[in-house]
C-alpha cells in the first residue's frame, strides 16, 4: 500500500472517502448508472482526470503554464483518427496511430520546451497559447487531411466497438442514483424502488474499451503519483519555489523542465487516444478548443494544484457540473421572471460565467484548491486534539 | 559573441559592406526584419498586388498596435501579464457598435460630417467602457496579485471569462452585425500616371486606419518621449524601485497605464469591428494571439518594438493570406518562432529578462 501511494496519502478523512466513492463509481460506472449520457461522461472522466493530472504536474508541481496541453491532447485522438481514416480499422492502424502521435507529441514538446524554456518561464506561456492557436488553425484548414471544422469519425478495430458482443447472456446492473433517490422520496415503497432500480446491461466492445481508459488513468495516476515523490520530482517542486537556487545546487534546471514538459505532453497524447477510442469522433471543437484548454486550468486550480489528488477531485466536480449545472440553472431560471437581467445571468447558458468566478475566487482564498483546503483543515483537527 | 567582435571593429571606421550589413542588422533588427519580408513578397508576387497587399496589411498592422500598445505597457512597467486584454477589445468593440446602432440613421448618410456625429461619440464611448472597465478590473482582480506571474495568467483568465460571458449576457450570445458609418465605404482610385501602382482601388477605411494609427503611434511616442509622464514611464520601465525612491507614487501612474492601455484596446476593438462589420463575444481571443505575437517580436514594454511588431504582423498575415490563404495564421506563429530563436528578448528588447 505504501509502495503504491509513494508515501503520499490523501491526508484528510473526508478527501480519501471521496476518492474511495469516485473509484468505486468509475470502477463499477456501467453497472450502477443507466443510460448512454452516463456511461460517456464516466469515459470522460477517466480521460480527463489523466489530462488534468498530466497537467498538473506543469502548472503545480513546477509552476510552467502551458496552453499548448490540448494541442498535445488533439495530437493523440488526430493520430489514431487520421490513421483509421488512411490504414482502415484493424490493429495496424490503431498501432501506427499511436506510434505516430507519441513521436509527434515528442518532438513537438522538444521543441517547444528548448525554444521557450530557456528565456523566461513567463514566456512559455504566450508561446504556447500562439503556438496551439497556429496548430488549431492548421488543423481546421488542412481539411483533406484533417476533415477540417467537420472532424473525423474513427474507426477503431471492431473489439473495441459497440458491434462486438463477446457474449449472449446479459449482466444485471443495479440503477444506485435512482434507487437513493426513489428510497429517499418515499421510504415505505423500498421495495419496489428496488425492483425498479434493476437493469440489464449488455455487455460490448464499448465496455472493453471504458475498461481500457480506466486502467490506464489508474495506472498513470499512481506513475504519477510515484513520480512527483521521487528525488526528480524534488527537484521540480525546487524549480518551483526557488529555481535561482536549485540552480545553484547544481542542478540543470532547463533539463527538468523539458523533461517535465515532454513527459506532460506524452501523457497528454495518451489520454487523446483513450479520448478517441471512446468517442469515435474527432474535431477541433472537442479537442483543441481554446475553450477546452481553459476548462482544464480550471478543473486543476479548483482541484488544488500541486496534489495530485487535486486533478481527480477537480475533474469529477467540473464534468458534473458540466453536465448538471446546466440542468440546475435551467430550474433556477424557470423560476424568475423571463427576459430581466437576473434571468440572463441565470441562463444555462452563462454557467461558465459562475464558474469563472468560483475560479478566481478559489485562486484568491484557496489557492490550494479543495484538496488543499480539506488538508488543512484535517492538520487543524488532529493538532487541535493532541 | 559576434556582436562584440563588431563593435571592437566599429572604431576603426574603414568597415566593408559585409561589416556595415551585420552593424545594421544587429543595430536595427526591426528594419532588418520588415525589409527582408517586404523585399522576399515582392519577389513572390505581381509588383501591383504587392502594393496592395501592403498598405492592407498597414492597416491591418495599425489596428492590432493599438490593441497590443496596451498590453506591452502594462507587462514592461508593472510586470503584470494581463491575457484578459482581449476581452477588453471584445467589450470595446460591442460598446462602440452600439453606439453606432444607435445612432443608425446619422451613420448611414452619405455626409462625413454627419457620420462624424455617430463616429466620434462610438469611439468616445468604446475608451470610457473599456477605460472605465479597467479601472475597476486593476482594482478588483490584478490588484490582490502583484508580483506572481502564474496568479496573474490564472485570474486574468478568470476574469476574461467573466467579462466575455457578460457581454453575451448584456448584447445576447448571437453575432452582431455592426454597420460601417457611410463615408468609410468604398474605395479611392490612385492617379493614373503613378508608375506600378496607377490605378489601383484602395479601400477608404484601410487608409483611415494607417492614418489613425500613425497619429496614435505618434501621440504615444510623443507622450512616452517628451512628456513629464512619460519619462516616469519609462524610468518605471527600466527600474521600479528607483522611481519609488524618488517619491512618485508608481501605482498610480500604472493605474493610469493601464486605463489607458485598456480604452485603447477598447478604440482599437470599435475599428476593428467597423472593419470586419461582424463581431461575436469570442473575437478578443482570435485577436488575442496577434497581440501576444506582437509584444514577443516587438520585445516586451517597448512601444516602438509594438508597433513594428504590429506592422510585421499586419503585413506576413496579407501576405502569406495572398500566397495561401491557409497559412496566415501559421506564417504568423512561425515568424514569431523564427525571431525568438534568433534575438529571445524580441526585436527591440526594453526591460531585461
Amino acid at each position: 500500500m505504501n509502495r503504491l501511494f509513494s508515501g503520499d496519502y490523501p491526508r484528510s478523512r473526508l478527501l480519501s472517502a471521496a476518492l474511495l466513492l469516485i473509484f468505486l463509481a468509475l470502477a463499477l460506472g456501467p453497472f450502477l448508472f443507466d443510460g448512454i449520457r452516463t456511461f460517456s461522461m464516466l469515459g470522460m472522466m477517466c480521460v480527463f482526470i489523466i489530462v488534468v493530472a498530466s497537467y498538473d504536474l506543469m502548472l503545480g508541481y513546477t509552476h510552467i503554464v502551458s496552453f499548448a496541453h490540448t494541442m498535445f491532447f488533439g495530437i493523440g485522438a488526430y493520430g489514431i483518427a487520421i490513421a483509421s481514416d488512411h490504414y482502415g480499422s484493424g490493429y495496424g492502424a490503431l498501432f501506427a496511430g499511436i506510434v505516430g502521435a507519441l513521436l509527434a507529441s515528442v518532438l513537438l514538446s522538444l521543441l517547444l520546451g528548448l525554444l521557450s524554456l530557456r528565456v523566461k518561464a513567463i514566456f512559455f506561456a504566450l508561446v504556447t497559447l500562439a503556438v496551439a492557436f497556429a496548430f488549431l488553425s492548421l488543423v481546421t484548414q488542412l481539411y483533406n487531411v484533417t476533415g477540417g471544422e467537420d472532424g473525423l469519425a474513427v474507426r477503431s478495430p471492431r473489439e473495441l466497438g459497440p458491434a462486438f458482443r463477446p457474449f449472449d447472456f446479459q449482466v444485471p446492473g443495479f440503477n444506485i442514483f435512482g434507487f437513493l433517490v426513489a428510497a429517499v422520496s418515499s421510504p415505505g415503497e423500498i421495495g419496489q424502488a428496488f425492483q425498479e432500480a434493476l437493469f440489464s446491461v449488455r455487455l460490448s466492445g464499448r465496455h472493453l474499451t471504458y475498461y481500457i481508459t480506466f486502467v490506464t488513468m489508474v495506472a498513470i495516476f499512481f506513475f504519477l503519483l510515484r513520480m512527483v515523490n521521487s528525488p526528480f520530482g524534488r527537484v521540480l517542486q525546487a524549480i518551483r519555489e526557488n529555481e535561482f537556487r536549485a540552480q545553484a545546487l547544481g542542478y540543470r534546471t532547463v533539463l527538468y523542465r523539458t523533461a517535465v514538459v515532454v513527459v506532460s505532453a506524452l501523457l497528454a497524447t495518451v489520454a487523446g487516444i483513450l479520448f478517441a477510442l471512446l468517442n469515435r469522433y474527432v474535431n477541433p471543437e472537442n479537442t483543441l478548443n481554446f475553450e477546452l484548454m481553459i476548462f482544464i486550468l480550471l478543473m486543476c486550480v479548483i482541484g488544488g494544484m500541486g496534489t495530485l489528488y487535486g486533478a481527480v477531485i477537480g475533474t469529477v466536480l467540473f464534468l458534473l457540473a458540466q453536465n448538471y449545472l446546466q440542468d440546475l440553472l435551467k430550474q433556477l431560471d424557470a423560476l424568475v421572471p423571463a427576459d430581466t437581467l437576473i434571468a440572463e445571468l441565470i441562463n444555462p447558458d452563462r454557467w461558465l460565467l459562475w464558474f469563472g468566478l468560483l475560479f478566481i475566487l478559489s485562486v484568491y482564498f484557496f489557492p490550494s484548491g479543495i484538496v488543499g483546503q480539506l488538508r488543512i483543515w484535517s492538520a487543524k483537527r488532529s493538532s487541535g486534539q493532541d | 559573441m559576434a556582436a562584440d567582435d563588431a563593435r571592437i571593429d566599429e572604431p576603426t571606421g574603414r568597415a566593408g559592406p559585409i561589416a556595415r550589413f551585420h552593424a545594421f542588422r544587429r543595430d536595427k533588427p526591426h528594419i532588418f526584419v520588415l525589409l527582408t519580408m517586404m523585399l522576399a513578397a515582392l519577389a513572390m508576387m505581381e509588383p501591383r498586388i504587392w502594393v496592395v497587399l501592403t498598405i492592407s496589411g498597414l492597416a491591418m498592422g495599425a489596428m492590432v498596435f493599438l490593441m497590443a500598445s496596451g498590453m506591452t505597457l502594462t507587462f514592461g512597467l508593472m510586470n503584470v501579464l494581463n491575457l484578459a486584454h482581449g476581452a477588453f477589445i471584445s467589450l470595446g468593440a460591442f460598446a462602440g457598435a452600439s453606439v453606432l446602432l444607435w445612432l443608425s440613421t446619422q451613420a448611414n448618410q452619405p455626409s462625413l460630417w454627419t457620420n462624424l456625429i455617430a463616429i466620434l461619440p462610438a469611439f468616445c464611448f468604446a475608451l470610457l467602457v473599456a477605460g472605465l472597465l479597467g479601472l475597476v478590473f486593476e482594482r478588483l482582480i490584478i490588484r490582490p496579485v502583484y508580483g506572481d506571474h502564474l496568479k496573474q495568467i490564472l485570474v486574468t483568465v478568470g476574469g476574461s471569462i467573466i467579462i466575455m460571458e457578460l457581454i453575451q449576457v448584456v448584447w445576447g450570445p448571437n453575432e452582431l452585425p455592426v454597420p460601417r458609418p457611410d463615408a468609410l465605404k468604398g474605395a479611392v482610385f490612385l492617379p493614373e500616371w503613378l508608375p506600378v501602382a496607377g490605378g489601383i482601388a484602395l479601400e477608404k477605411y484601410r487608409l483611415i486606419a494607417v492614418v489613425l494609427g500613425l497619429a496614435i503611434y505618434g501621440l504615444l511616442s510623443w507622450i512616452i518621449e517628451r512628456t513629464r509622464v512619460g519619462i516616469l514611464i519609462r524610468a518605471g520601465v527600466e527600474s521600479r524601485e528607483m522611481v519609488e525612491i524618488q517619491g512618485y507614487r508608481i501605482r498610480l501612474l500604472f493605474l493610469g497605464v493601464f486605463i489607458a492601455g485598456s480604452a485603447l484596446a477598447g478604440l482599437g476593438g470599435t475599428l476593428w469591428a467597423m472593419y470586419r462589420e461582424i463581431i461575436t463575444a469570442h473575437m478578443g481571443d482570435e485577436l488575442m494571439i496577434s497581440v501576444i505575437v506582437v509584444i514577443i517580436l516587438g520585445g516586451l514594454g517597448s512601444i516602438k518594438g509594438c508597433f513594428y511588431g504590429s506592422v510585421l504582423v499586419g503585413l506576413i498575415n496579407l501576405y502569406v493570406g495572398y500566397l495561401e490563404p491557409r497559412l496566415a495564421a501559421v506564417a504568423t506563429v512561425a515568424l514569431m518562432v523564427a525571431v525568438l530563436m534568433w534575438r529571445p528578448q524580441g526585436l527591440i528588447p526594453v526591460i531585461k529578462l
